[in-house]
């Protein structure tokens, strides 16, 4: 069994990706969505973070909400797959439990 | 594959409803099927007919209602939840001697139990909020 | 209603300041009733929520922490607690209720409801999980 977790909060104000990635195993994913996006961005402080936790996890973002703050695909951490809604509900389909860090 | 989503803010204050929303309409497109959407904390407040956004924003309420007409999506908001929020139904505003009712059309009044039904049922449950 | 599948509630918010807490607790009494497999766990300031004392009179707000005591009558009995957000605040177990549930299979023994568990641990029993509730 493998999780989806969905990270909608930007690590510069709240600790959800932090508990994301403390509680998520290797193996499961993790999709950046609304204020999380942020964390995808390359050059930040949790940059290193979100890297390290790709040895794991396969991370994706959701461009829509990437492109509704301005920060460019080009800025975002090589390796992290840019996807639309469509692609955010093939996650969750391809996963076998969401878990929102609300 | 059949999905349930569960709303747990209003709209407009956070993303969360737009989200849930773009989800549903997206997992539509891709022939998944919506088991139900359950609104619960001030998520209930999708459910009121009475918001008036500005002409040039989206309107999430007529957008849920769109989604329950032509998709016949069941829209159950937590009847708990609701009675706090004062989103309510003829039934329920006659019931508690109120002299209005907001419900929109396409949603319905249920209790939580609704929540775990359409999680047992369903193949996936999904979770959006603040 | 044949399917049991195992449901977990996941709680990271402190009680009072929004109504998560509070809310929580209603689904995961009402999940009862559907006799599914009903764990809840407690994660960063979800841990509040179970702290000892909770005096709510000077806020006007209800108390709804002896509520958490009811649980095991509804059989879930399994409240897991992560060890490193006790510690991250300065607690321990002994900060927290006292509660207990009875277990019938093992002549009504008085059993500890509260599960203190690493992150490794939690992030384990979540794998095991087919639906999470987060609030």
């Amino acid at each position: 069994m493998a999780i989806l977790h969905i990270v909608n909060k930007s690590p510069y104000e709240r600790n959800n990706l932090a508990s994301c990635l403390r509680l998520a195993k290797a193996g499961a994913g993790v999709i950046l969505i609304e204020d999380g996006v942020v964390a995808a961005a390359d050059g930040g402080k949790f940059s290193g973070m979100i890297k390290d936790a790709m040895k794991d996890l396969k991370i994706s973002v959701l461009g829509p909400d990437l492109d509704a703050r301005g920060i460019s695909r080009d800025k975002v951490i090589e390796g992290i797959d840019v996807v639309d809604y469509g692609g955010f509900v093939d996650l969750v389909a391809e996963y076998d439990c969401p878990q929102s860090w609300l | 594959m059949k999905f349930t989503v569960q709303v747990n803010e209003g709209p407009y204050q956070h993303q969360a409803a737009d989200t849930a929303q773009q989800f549903v309409r997206a997992a539509l497109e891709k022939g998944h099927e919506i088991y139900r959407v359950f609104f619960y904390h001030d998520g209930v407040n999708n459910g009121t007919r009475l918001t008036v956004p500005p002409q040039d924003d989206r309107h999430l309420q007529k957008g849920w209602t769109e989604l329950a007409e032509k998709h016949g999506i069941d829209l159950v908001i937590c009847i708990a939840a609701a009675q706090r929020r004062g989103i309510m139904d003829p039934d329920e505003a006659k019931r508690q001697g109120l002299d209005a009712d907001n419900i929109a059309p396409g949603f319905r009044i249920s209790g939580l139990g609704q929540l775990i039904e359409g999680g047992i049922q369903s193949d996936r449950t999904i979770v959006f909020g603040d | 209603m044949s399917t049991v599948k195992k449901f977990l509630f996941l709680n990271r918010k402190a009680p009072y300041g929004t109504i998560y807490a509070l809310e929580s607790l209603e689904v995961v009494l009402i999940s009862a009733a559907f006799e599914q497999d009903v764990s809840m766990a407690f994660v960063d300031d979800g841990v509040y929520q179970l702290l000892k004392g909770q005096k709510t009179d000077g806020i006007g707000m209800k108390n709804f922490s002896p509520t958490y005591s009811a649980l095991g009558d509804y059989d879930i009995t399994r409240l897991y607690v992560e060890k490193e957000s006790l510690e991250a605040r300065g607690l321990t177990v002994d900060d927290l209720m006292d509660l207990k549930w009875e277990d019938e299979d093992d002549d009504w023994a008085e059993k500890d409801s509260i599960i203190v568990v690493s992150s490794a641990e939690l992030a384990d029993i979540m794998e095991q999980q087919e639906v999470i509730l987060s609030f």
